[in-house]
């Protein structure tokens, strides 16, 4: 069974060999895309097959004679890491096909360059989730970073890119040193950075705390929770639409793994206020990356606002989980927990799946800005129906994916009222209904996306010349869509898998109770409360399209006349008088103005050629991150005064330095 | 008549104490040094005679680690340095006088206040000590100090190194006379390190020249950011 473990480094280090082949090549631009990248979605798939088989299997680990001398790598293969390896095999290997077709020849950094940093990319990734030690953790989630940064600035003579991937890393480095200092933490007591080793020992008094808040920072950082989210809606536009796949995708995930492992692994005991922090700040990255999705005119910022949004979501999840674990409740613990994992894959199909058609629409006319795009459906069908899939699973809309997450999240909530904390209990339901509210609200964003991008008419004349993507890039988009549409089908067969996960962090599991009604019904508590049976659904779906669809052609196309119309004022239509972003988004941005920080310019009355100007920013800059830089500059200068740039003055200081330690031990 | 109290200590370590003293007239002497070619002579001299305190340690004591110890220093600080710093000056043909940023005068008050304070700081460690060479403890440590002293108070690059190279002399002397030398991997990687460090000074030397055409290290604090 060892045997498991040792394929799962073989395909790793596959991709490794991939990267170093593609830089070893780099000319031979044919080799790159249409050997290499196929081999790697390859290697993805068969990472999946194997992360599937390893969460029934039991834990195994083995020891890579790699690293620093008495500092081997420990690896260990368990559910909760072959789930998000899964994750990353079945998610990477839709993306890779697509990358396949889509990096071209003369776009900023050379195939061959992407070739290897994308495959270390994903090779780190994988390592991120096998490591069993403190030190291994750190060597592969630096890697996962850097290599992650250099793909973000693939195009990096342009001076804003240069400037998301520098916040990216900054934000990465921040985040890591919190990671550090939570192993550090936990370490300390252990005397040893063994993963084994943290988990045996249990840390006392207020120390679990401080790891799991310094971990709650280093994870957020990289998931991109509240206060730490900057990063993403610069880097996720500014990288290839690949990459920005693979980092909202998979990436993203790979900080709850690390978050799910510290706090349900490694520390023993969860007290009940961790889970209700982890709430409330997923709530509110949730909310706010929702309303802020909802009012972007950058499609792929839409997006990567919606990343915020649903990493909020799963960190209610998550929250919940914990809550419901520290009151030894493990079979809701298990439901609350299986709908954040269910939720993460889910956001890795239906989220890559956009991102990836963001970049076809990118390929086929240059624009990213909504109120360029329009009716596409058109020109590229393809794309525009796959997207819809994505679309309609990322609004949460039955019988896709992400209908089932969310519902069984907030199924999870409706359990919480015997909990023994009165004020728990108080706030709970208003979690809930915010959940709510954030799953109709990202179903307007949805709706703004989709429609505006692909529905009505072209609002540039160039998009007449736009191409459907190419026969690489569907196959990619085709798997992440049956992806979509089959997780959220076959909901009993997912939660049957996830069991083994669950059963290892919280104790419990919905596996029984999923399988008891077969795979069309699903009924996480019990059938009298709720159930959900995608298969009717489908079937009511499949029914009533048609029949709608040919009842409105049947009655109504033919009962319209066509006649002269005294125009009201409509003497012509032109595609400038269609609902635009901004115009789609403005409701939203009335209701939540107090949370925008928003300028705009109105055009005079007497402008022949009226222009109207609105730019939504992150108030965050102006609340948090531009007071901490002027303060960290006053610090500079502060020290700068040590600088007199005389060498006599810096060697004065050493030797005062050394004189004083001198007379001090003499002391 | 021979005084009595010279009766208890050995010739070897009468002549230990010789050169200790001997080290810190030379380190005075640099210290008070105006031209470059007569400092590189000080600080051959001053090898040569942590040269010879380090070969009666070592046959003193029966130590044969400190006699490839002293084949080192011999090689390195008392040939093949002095040669590599007498072609160097040449090549940048930089033999004229030192400037100092402090008068000698002054420079000299403050090394006899660091000597005091030297072997005031080195009593409790010389006491705990049980080598033969334990006295020369304080003055070893004083070496340092009036070479660090020096490294300040120069201001042209070329004295800088040797004053740095001078240094290490001090530390050298401080281990052998304190422990019988340190342990010969420390040893070897302070060799390497005066090594490289001279290296890097040669390097630094011909950049800071064409840069401001002229050796000064003050002409360094335009370099400064802001």
């Amino acid at each position: 069974m060892h045997a498991l473990l040792d394929w799962i480094v073989l395909v790793a280090c596959g991709w490794l060999l991939i990267g170093l082949i593609g830089i070893a090549f780099s000319r031979q631009f044919l080799l790159i895309t249409r050997l290499l990248f196929p081999f790697g979605a390859a290697l993805g798939l068969l990472l999946a097959a194997l992360a599937l088989s390893a969460l029934v299997a039991g834990p195994q680990v083995r020891i890579l004679p790699l690293g620093l001398p008495d500092l081997p790598f420990h690896l260990r293969l368990d559910a909760l890491s072959g789930f998000f390896l899964f994750l990353l095999g079945a998610a990477g290997a839709g993306i890779s096909i697509y990358a396949a077709g889509y990096f071209r020849r003369g776009e900023g950094t050379t195939p061959g360059q992407q070739c290897l940093r994308y495959h270390v990319f994903l090779a780190s990734m994988a390592f991120v989730m096998l490591a069993d030690d403190g030190y291994a953790f750190m060597v592969a989630w630096e890697t996962m970073a850097l290599s992650s940064f250099f793909l973000v600035t693939s195009e990096h003579r342009h001076a804003e890119i240069r400037r998301a991937g520098y916040l990216y890393l900054l934000v990465a480095h921040i985040g890591a040193v919190g990671i550090l200092l939570s192993f550090g933490v936990m370490a300390g007591s252990a005397g040893d950075y063994t993963f084994d080793a943290m988990r045996e020992f249990s840390t006392l008094g207020i120390w679990p705390t401080i790891a799991f808040l310094l971990a709650l920072f280093g994870f957020g950082a990289k998931a991109g929770l509240l206060p730490l989210h900057i990063w993403l809606p610069e880097a996720h536009p500014a990288a290839p639409s690949p990459v920005s796949a693979m980092m909202s995708g998979v990436m993203l995930k790979t900080a709850i793994y690390g978050l799910l492992r510290v706090s349900f692994d490694l520390l023993h005991a969860q007290l009940w206020w961790w889970g209700v922090l982890l709430l409330l700040i997923g709530l509110a990255s949730a909310l706010f990356g929702v309303i802020f999705a909802a009012v972007q005119t950058d499609m792929k910022r839409l997006l990567a606002y919606s990343s915020i949004e649903n990493i909020g979501l799963i960190f209610v999840g998550l929250g919940l989980a914990l809550i419901f674990k520290s009151f030894l409740a493990p079979n809701l613990a298990a439901l609350a927990l299986t709908a954040t994992l269910y939720h993460c894959l889910n956001h890795a199909f239906f989220k890559s799946l956009l991102f990836l058609a963001t970049g076809s629409v990118l390929h086929a006319t240059g624009e990213r800005n909504l109120g360029k795009l329009g009716g596409l459906i058109h020109r590229m069908p393809w794309v525009a129906w796959l997207a819809l899939v994505g679309a309609l699973a990322s609004a949460g809309l039955p019988p896709f994916n992400g209908f089932v997450s969310e519902w069984l999240l907030l199924q999870s909530f409706l359990f919480t009222s015997g909990l023994p904390q009165g004020y728990l209990n108080m706030l709970l339901p208003v979690v809930a209904g915010a959940v709510a509210l954030i799953a109709a609200l990202a179903g307007f964003a949805m709706v703004k996306f989709y429609g505006i991008i692909f529905l009505g008419q072209p609002r540039e004349e160039k998009l007449a010349q736009a191409h459907d993507a190419g026969r690489l890039e569907r196959i990619g988009l085709l798997w992440l869509a049956a992806g979509c549409i089959l997780l959220g089908v076959l909901p009993n067969v997912v939660i049957a898998l996830l069991d083994p996960v669950t059963r290892l962090l919280v104790s419990g599991g919905l596996g029984a109770v999923a399988s008891s009604h077969g795979w069309w019904l699903l009924a996480p508590i019990s059938e009298d409360r709720a159930s959900y049976s995608p298969a009717i659904f489908l079937c009511s779906i499949a029914l009533f399209m048609p029949l709608v669809y040919f009842a409105v052609r049947r009655y109504y196309h033919g009962r319209m006349k066509r006649v002269a119309p005294w125009d009201c004022g409509f003497p012509l239509q032109t595609s400038r008088m269609q609902d635009s972003a901004e115009g789609f988004g403005q409701p939203i941005r009335r209701i939540f103005a107090p949370f925008l920080r928003r300028t705009r310019e109105h055009p005079s009355p007497f402008d022949t050629e009226p222009r109207y100007h609105s730019r939504v920013e992150d108030p965050f800059w102006y609340w948090l991150y531009l007071p901490l830089t002027r303060l960290v500059e006053r610090g500079t200068r502060i020290i700068a005064f040590l600088q007199q740039g005389r060498i006599a003055i810096y060697l004065l200081y050493s030797f005062v330095t050394l004189l004083t330690l001198l007379v001090l031990t003499r002391g | 008549m021979i005084p009595t109290f010279l009766h208890a200590i050995p010739l070897s370590s009468q002549v230990i104490n010789l050169c200790a003293a001997l080290m810190l007239l030379l380190a005075f002497a640099m210290l008070a040094q105006r031209r470059v070619l007569t400092l590189i002579n000080l600080f051959m001299m001053q090898g040569f005679v942590l040269f010879v305190s380090t070969l009666i340690v070592a046959l003193t004591t029966n130590q044969h680690e400190l006699l490839v110890s002293a084949g080192i220093t011999l090689v390195l600080k008392v040939i093949a340095l002095p040669l590599i710093l007498h072609r160097l000056i040449r090549k940048l043909s930089v033999k004229w006088d030192i400037e100092t940023l402090l008068n000698i005068p002054t420079t000299m008050l403050i090394g006899i206040a660091l000597v005091i304070v030297a072997f005031n700081v080195a009593q409790p460690i010389s006491q705990l000590s049980g080598t033969i060479t334990r006295a020369t403890i304080g003055i070893a440590l004083a070496c340092v100090l009036l070479a660090f002293l020096m490294m300040i108070t120069r201001s042209k690059a070329v004295p800088q190194v040797i004053a740095f190279l001078a240094m290490e002399n001090g530390l050298f002397f401080a281990a052998t006379s304190a422990t019988y030398g340190m342990p010969m991997v420390v040893e070897l990687g302070i060799a390497l390190d005066a090594m490289v460090g001279m290296v890097i000074g040669g390097v630094f030397f011909f950049h800071i020249r064409q840069q401001f055409d002229s050796l000064d290290i003050r002409q360094m604090e335009r370099v400064k950011e802001g």
